[in-house]
C-alpha cells in the first residue's frame, strides 16, 4: 500500500493543498502541510493523497559513484570485484 | 552506462560472486515492504539469485495485517447510515464474517446491501466529498508510518468537517521487525530491506537497531528493479566482509532523519499502544492512537467501538487461511492449500490476497518469480 508516486509541484495554495502532475499528465491534489518547504518546480513522492518526500536532484543520478564508494568502505580489494564494478559503470569518458 | 538490463545482469554477476565465497550457508534475506516485493516478482528478481540466497517476503503490507475488528465496525456503522470511506485497498478486505455465512464479509459486500461506502484515493478526496455533501462519516484509516501524516495532518490542522471522524487503524514497522526476527530464530534473516517509503517518514536512521542490536545488514532501498538489486548486493558485500551495517541506497528520497514535519504531526496527534495485528495477535508498542485531546476525531469513542485487548483477542483469520504464517515469512503464498483455488485475486479468500502489494495478491498476478523460472527452462534459455 506504501505506493509513492514521483510528480512535479505545480502550484501550492494558502491553505496547504498542493497540485502535483505525474508524469501521464494526471494532475492530483495532495496535503502539502506534511513537509515542510514545498514550492512550485519541486520533485516530491506523492503516497495517498500526501507529499512525503521531495526528491533530492544531486542524488537522482549518483548511484554508480555510491556503489563504488561503498565497496571502497568496506576496503573490499578484490580485484575481481572491481574489475567487474568497472565493467558495470562502463567505458571512462576521454577527458 | 549501458543500458538497464545491461545494469542487472552486471550487479546480478556481482551478487553471484559475492555470494559464492559466503559462509553459513542459505543467505535468507527479508523485504519489509509490499512495494518492493513487487518489484522482485514483476522484475523476475528470485529467478536471478544464487541457490545460496533466498529472498523471503516479510511483514510489507498494512492491508494484510488490518485486524478483522475494524473491517466489522466498518460495515456495520455503513449499515446503519454513517458513509465510510475508504482506500480502494481496503474495499475487498474481509471482516471476521465467513463466506458463505449470510453476512457481509467487507465493504463491497455492504455496499451491495445498500450500506453507505465510498472509496477514495486519499484522505483529503474524503474531506471534499463530506463538505458536499454533509451527514456523519468515518474514514477507515489504515497504513504505516508512510500513511500516518495524512491522518495526522488532517486532525492536528482541524481539517475534518463537522460530522466526520476517523478509524485509527496505523500500526507501526519497526515493532513488528523485531517480532519477526523473533520467529526466525531457527533460520535468522541474514539480510534486510528496509521500507523505502516508510524510510521518507521515519528516516534511514529508524532502522539503526537491526546491524547494531540484531547484526543483520540493513539497505533502505528504492523501488526500481535495480535498486533492489544493489540493495542485495550491498547486504551480501556486508556479509562477505564481516560488518553488518546500514546503507541508505535510497538517498534521492530518504534521508537520515526523515521527515521531520511529519513525525512531529504523528507525535503530536497520537500516542503509541499496543496493537493487535491480523493474524498474530498483540504486538506491544506497534500501533498509534488519537491523543485525548483529539478524542472528538476519534470514531472508535464517537461511535463506542472497541479496541481489542491482548485477554480478549480472537484469531481473526478464516479457517485454513495461511496469512499470518505468509506475513511473517514463514511459508510462502504457494504454501498456502487455498491460493489460487479457494483465493484468488478477484475474490480474495485471505487478507493477503486483497491489496495489489499483498504478498499473495503479487505472487497471484506475477508469478512468484517462479513463473519466470519456468518461461527460462521451457526456452531453453538456463
Amino acid at each position: 500500500m506504501c505506493l509513492g508516486i514521483p510528480g512535479k509541484v505545480l502550484e501550492v495554495r494558502s491553505d496547504g493543498v498542493a497540485v502535483v502532475e505525474f508524469s501521464d499528465g494526471v494532475t492530483v491534489e495532495t496535503d502539502a502541510n506534511t513537509i515542510d518547504g514545498i514550492k512550485p518546480g519541486d520533485y516530491v513522492v506523492v503516497h495517498a493523497g500526501i507529499i512525503i518526500a521531495k526528491l533530492s536532484e544531486e542524488d537522482i543520478d549518483e548511484w554508480a559513484r555510491d556503489l563504488h564508494e561503498f565497496i571502497g568502505e568496506l576496503e573490499d580489494k578484490s580485484g575481481e570485484i572491481f574489475r567487474m564494478l568497472e565493467e558495470l559503470e562502463g567505458p571512462k569518458q576521454p577527458s | 552506462m549501458g543500458s538497464n538490463g545491461d545494469r542487472i545482469d552486471a550487479i546480478k554477476r556481482l551478487i553471484h560472486k559475492v555470494a559464492e565465497d559466503l559462509d553459513g550457508g542459505l543467505v535468507k534475506i527479508m523485504d519489509f515492504c509490499g512495494t518492493h516485493e513487487h518489484t522482485i516478482v514483476y522484475s523476475g528478481i528470485r529467478s536471478l539469485m544464487p541457490e545460496n540466497v533466498e529472498l523471503v517476503a516479510g511483514p510489507g503490507c498494512p492491508v494484510c495485517i488490518t485486524p478483522a475488528h475494524y473491517v466489522d465496525a466498518a460495515i456495520k456503522l455503513s449499515l446503519e447510515g454513517v458513509r465510510i470511506y475508504t482506500y480502494g485497498d481496503t474495499y475487498l478486505l474481509p471482516g471476521s464474517a465467513l463466506p458463505g455465512s449470510g453476512k457481509p464479509r467487507t465493504l463491497a459486500d455492504a455496499k451491495v446491501l445498500d450500506g453507505d461506502v465510498v472509496i477514495v484515493y486519499s484522505l483529503l478526496e474524503a474531506i471534499k466529498h463530506h463538505r458536499r455533501h454533509g451527514g456523519e462519516s468515518v474514514f477507515l484509516g489504515v497504513g504505516f508510518e508512510t500513511t500516518t501524516p495524512s491522518t495526522a495532518s488532517a486532525v492536528v490542522n482541524k481539517m475534518l468537517p463537522q460530522g466526520m471522524t476517523i478509524i485509527n487503524a496505523h500500526r507501526l514497522t519497526a515493532p513488528i521487525m523485531r517480532y519477526t526476527f523473533e520467529k526466525h530464530k531457527d533460520a535468522p534473516i541474514r539480510g534486510v530491506i528496509a521500507p523505502g517509503h516508510v524510510s521518507t517518514i521515519i528516516g534511514a536512521r529508524a532502522w539503526k537497531f537491526v546491524p547494531d542490536e540484531y547484526g543483520i545488514p540493513t539497505v533502505v532501498a528504492g523501488f526500481e528493479a535495480d535498486d533492489v538489486m544493489t540493495a542485495i548486493l550491498y547486504i551480501l558485500l556486508m556479509l562477505k566482509n564481516g560488518k553488518p551495517g546500514l546503507v541508505n541506497q535510497y538517498k534521492r528520497a530518504v534521508s537520515w532523519e526523515g521527515n521531520i514535519r511529519a513525525q512531529k504531526l504523528i507525535a503530536e496527534c497520537c500516542e503509541v499502544v499496543d496493537a493487535s495485528w491480523r493474524g498474530l495477535g498483540v504486538v506491544p508498542e506497534s500501533g498509534l492512537a488519537f491523543r485525548d485531546k483529539y478524542r472528538e476525531a476519534d470514531a472508535i469513542i464517537q461511535y463506542g467501538l472497541k479496541e481489542v485487548e491482548e485477554s480478549e483477542w480472537k484469531y481473526d483469520l478464516p479457517p485454513g487461511c495461511r496469512c499470518a504464517e505468509v506475513t511473517l515469512g514463514l511459508a510462502k503464498p504457494t504454501d498456502c492449500p487455498l491460493f489460487m483455488k479457494t483465493c484468488k485475486p478477484g475474490v480474495p479468500y485471505g487478507p493477503c490476497m486483497v491489496s495489489s502489494e499483498g504478498a499473495c495478491s503479487v505472487w497471484a498476478r506475477f508469478g512468484g518469480g517462479g513463473l519466470v523460472d519456468e518461461v527460462v527452462k521451457s526456452l531453453q534459455l538456463d
